[in-house]
């Protein structure tokens, strides 16, 4: 499979996986918030200051529908969080072993 | 396990966020030798790939549910300083725009599922690589066992945090016990999603898993010994 097509498919899944697939997620508390709610920490949660963010709680503002809005939210995120890890890569990779053999393939140091 | 804010106090959350920045310092200075152009893609399509999954709780047990962290995952598949800033940016996102993880415990939660649950799945990961022998095969059993192991220790730590600077008071034993007990089971639902997707991209382009380069070089190695140096 060509690296292309892996990261296509592979981006793919992760968008169905956001955009669909998240809304037969469990809504049951997770469990760090279990323990919060039986040990009688969750008392001492203090509210979230991005909470009127338009994406908060993985709902997306302005839109009625759980599904629509829950969908719109997780794609959105995980766009964000492509463009920004995939920047992110490219900026620190290294730059420097361009050497690539005859049918434009990389060569590591010492095969050549 | 995404720390809400409030949980811990100012001092502790200080401290944390001091590690998380260090953390990440060395990161930014380590995934330099993980990724080139072949592999940089790999980065973005991995975190992408944790955030999703994130979104999926599974249910462990009575009204309780679970999630990958994805530490093993991210640094099996690009290396673990890569796999840092992977899961970091997930973080950093999630508590930023979808209100999922305190803003002040951001630190903490870095702490906790990036640097201790990459440094714990990769630890094991490459210990078992060690003692076992040197197979592609054993690429995603090795995966989901360094994530199995991951979750509890990481809930541990977030146990341990809580020991310094929690702000109830509560007793540390049914604490630690009862993070155990949810995070081991939500451990085994961690090993299956790595498992499952380490070995999926093991099948397709093993040259592309970080954590396999070792078993693939073994392998190339035995094929020029038998067949001769080629040209």
């Amino acid at each position: 499979m060509r690296t292309r097509t892996l990261i296509i498919t592979g981006t793919l899944v992760a968008l169905l996986l956001a955009g669909v697939v998240s809304f037969y997620a469990s809504e049951s508390p997770d469990g760090l918030n279990r323990v919060a709610e039986d040990q009688g920490i969750s008392a001492t949660e203090k509210e979230h200051a991005a909470r009127n963010s338009p994406l908060a709680g993985y709902d997306a503002e302005g839109i009625d529908n759980d599904r629509f809005s829950g969908g719109v939210a997780g794609v959105a995120g995980a766009a964000i969080v492509l463009v920004l890890a995939g920047g992110l890569a490219y900026a620190v990779r290294r730059r420097d072993n361009h050497v690539t053999d005859s049918e434009n393939r990389p060569v590591r140091a010492g095969e050549h | 396990m995404h720390v809400p804010d409030g949980f811990l106090d100012v001092p502790t959350s200080v401290a944390t966020g001091v590690v998380a920045v260090a953390g990440l310092g060395l990161a930014l200075r380590g995934a330099r030798r993980e990724l080139d152009d072949r592999t940089a893609p790999m980065a973005g399509l991995v975190a992408t790939f944790v955030f999703a999954t994130q979104m999926l709780n599974f249910p462990v047990g009575a009204g309780t549910s679970g999630h990958l962290l994805g530490g093993a995952l991210a640094a099996v598949l690009v290396g673990p300083w890569t796999g840092l800033l992977c899961v970091s940016v997930v973080l950093i996102v999630q508590s930023l725009l979808f209100a999922d993880g305190g803003i002040t415990a951001l630190g903490t939660n870095i702490t906790l599922m990036g640097i201790v649950g990459v440094l714990v799945g990769w630890a094991v990961f490459r210990g078992l690589q060690i003692v076992l022998p040197k197979s592609l095969a054993l690429v995603p059993p090795i995966a989901a066992v360094a994530a199995l192991v991951s979750v509890p220790v990481a809930s541990l730590a977030f146990v341990g945090l809580y020991a310094v600077g929690g702000t109830a008071p509560i007793p540390l034993e049914s604490l630690a016990t009862a993070m155990l007990g949810w995070h081991t089971l939500i451990g085994i639902g961690e090993a299956l999603i790595t498992g499952l997707v380490v070995g999926s991209v093991t099948a397709v382009r093993p040259d592309l898993v970080y954590g396999a380069r070792r078993t693939l070089r073994a392998r190339e190695l035995e094929i020029r010994v038998t067949q001769g140096a080629p040209g």
